[in-house]
């Protein structure tokens, strides 16, 4: 089966897609308020509780559910053209990892406790410091491979930190929101968060979608797109710097959110024919409606028992894969 | 006349040993040049040098400019270069996989114009692609893979075009098709080096063959005068049958000495 879709309408589909899923994620919540009257109270700003409930909680959620999504989707598309490996995903740096251990560094510590910042800014330094260090450690420029090996190594350094915090934890408490902030989620975030993070979000977008041109030549190998005429040095550390830029932001205010880097630029691979450089946008859509879309069903499948986004994308995200690999395996044959 | 590719004194080193030693070459304008040596002589890095593909000594001219003079999108609208390794990466379709030669001249515009969808056209047209261009080029054979990524080459448009062994793996008719197609870039005015195993091809289709051995050149000139019993022997260690006819030189090694 071939699916035939020209390029502009299937980012058409995919843009209505999300903003319908936006609007699903707006209205969606156990403060159990009308569709119209939500969208009004979210709008006029006039209708006391309600639109606090919608523009406190609901549209800091829906934003960032929309943005993390498009930045998983987005980075995981350009480190997968890049590194020229399907199995590429935006954890594979270390920026996660390291995000993570700086959230945990500032749970630990009791400085989110003292101020709610301390915990995304931590998080923030967390993916910077990992980052530089992948750069220090492969050189800039270097072959994929050693970015690669050094991503490994920064990602278990920085995962063997975060057990040493959960091993040495003074209360079971403070292991508890450790753990549970590790799983992902958008709960309770607030505008003050969308603002943290979108900068960086809007920095790192706008490097990722600089490379596509050079992942498409990319398709030829190294020395080829090189004696095309692009720059392999710079379209590296614009990929290196871009995921870093907007996963880490994006880790830093919702905690590691898995899969969706990954399967995502894997499902749309086959409507852009393949082509990396029309994977990039493809991708940043897909990824805020795969995020919008699980984000609204955590809210609908367990409303009491606050069931973390993270541990969804990877229950569904698996097994989906998995599925997706034994397809191809018989496709093939 | 200037040169179109002028390469003097270069060296190349890699993990400690000297793979290209001080070659100085000259391609000029009209001219098809075949690239001869032994496994391990030094072609492929040779062309790498050129490209700038591995960290080089030596003086290197584009016409009349120095090398270091040129973007890397100025270079590559004059120099395309074929790889050895046949690399492609995602089942991206043959048409769009050969318009990535065009990248160059595309400048920030997104969607090719005129002029690309033309050379990438004739460019199929040369290494008979025509039929296989909605093709996932993951799909293809050995061969049509070589032939889709020479047309990619092709399509750049360059002054000058360098191949690393071009023609391995491509059946006959294909090998020849390759030759002609070659012979014609130059009868109209561009300069090919192509590395080649096929002393035949070489000794029939090149105005000119350099032969290396060892990281230098042992002998350069016309093919009858590189392509004799002494140089076979000292330096692929063969013997082989030489035949002059209207095609031109034909080599068939018949043993080894």
């Amino acid at each position: 089966m071939r699916i035939e879709l020209s390029y502009p309408l299937l980012l058409a589909a995919l843009g209505l897609v999300t903003a319908v899923l936006f609007v699903v994620s707006l209205v969606t919540g156990p403060a159990g308020i009308a569709f119209f009257e939500s969208l009004e109270a979210l709008v006029t700003g006039r209708s006391g509780a309600a639109s606090i409930v919608m523009q406190e909680i609901r549209l800091p959620r829906a934003i960032l559910g929309a943005i993390i999504g498009a930045s998983l989707g987005l980075s995981g598309a350009a480190l997968q053209g890049y590194l020229r490996n399907p199995l590429a995903e935006p954890g594979l740096l270390g920026i996660s990892a390291s995000a993570s251990l700086g959230s945990v560094i500032a749970i630990y510590t009791g400085l989110s406790a003292a101020f709610t910042l301390a915990l995304p800014l931590m998080a923030l330094t967390g993916a910077v410091g990992a980052v530089l260090l992948v750069r220090l450690l492969a050189g800039a420029g270097a072959q994929t491979i050693t970015l690669i090996l050094a991503g490994v190594a920064v990602t278990s350094f920085a995962g063997a930190m975060t057990s040493l915090a959960l091993n040495l934890s003074p209360n079971p408490f403070a292991a508890l929101e450790i753990v549970f902030w590790m799983l992902g989620s958008l709960k309770d975030r607030s505008m003050t968060h969308v603002w943290l993070a979108l900068p960086f979000i809007l920095i790192g977008w706008a490097m990722l979608f600089q490379v596509g041109r050079a992942l498409d030549a990319l398709t030829l190998g190294e020395a080829a797109a090189a004696t095309l005429g692009f720059r392999l040095e710079r379209v590296q550390a614009l990929v290196v710097f871009g995921t870093a830029a907007c996963v880490g932001a994006a880790t830093s205010v919702a905690g590691a959110i898995g899969f969706i880097g990954l399967v995502v630029p894997h499902l749309l691979r086959p409507l852009v024919g393949a082509e990396p450089g029309r994977l990039l946008a493809a991708s940043a859509l897909g990824g805020a409606a795969v995020l919008l879309a699980a984000d609204i069903a955590v809210r609908i499948i367990a409303p009491e028992r606050d069931l973390k986004l993270g541990v969804l994308t990877a229950l569904i995200g698996a097994p989906f894969f998995l599925w997706l690999i034994f397809k191809q395996q018989r496709g093939g044959q | 006349m200037t040169s179109a590719l002028s390469a003097r004194s270069l060296c190349v080193r890699l993990g400690g040993r000297e793979v290209v030693k001080n070659v100085s070459l000259d391609l000029r304008p009209g001219e098809f040049v075949g690239l001869l040596g032994p496994n391990g002589a030094g072609k492929s890095t040779l062309l790498k040098a050129i490209m700038g593909l591995v960290a080089r000594s030596g003086r290197l001219t584009l016409g009349d400019r120095p090398i270091e003079a040129l973007t890397p999108t100025e270079s590559a609208r004059e120099v395309a270069y074929l790889p050895q390794e046949r690399e492609i990466n995602w089942p991206v379709q043959v048409r769009t996989l050969i318009g990535l030669g065009r990248s160059p001249h595309r400048g920030a515009s997104s969607v090719p114009g005129e002029a690309d969808r033309a050379a990438v056209d004739a460019a199929m047209a040369a290494m008979d692609l025509v039929e296989l261009q909605e093709r996932s080029s993951l799909e293809l054979s050995g061969g049509e893979r070589a032939r889709v990524l020479i047309a990619r080459a092709l399509a750049q448009e360059t002054p000058v075009l360098l191949t690393d062994e071009p023609a391995a793996g491509l059946d006959p008719a294909h090998q020849i098709t390759l030759m002609a197609t070659f012979r014609k870039l130059a009868r109209e005015g561009r300069s090919v080096l192509a590395s080649l195993h096929e002393l035949t091809l070489a000794g029939q289709w090149c105005d000119r063959v350099i032969l290396i051995a060892d990281g230098g050149i042992v002998a350069e000139g016309p093919p009858d005068a590189v392509l004799t019993p002494g140089n076979l022997a000292t330096v692929y260690g063969v013997r082989a049958q030489i035949t002059v006819s209207d095609d031109g030189l034909s080599v068939v090694p018949t043993g080894l000495i």
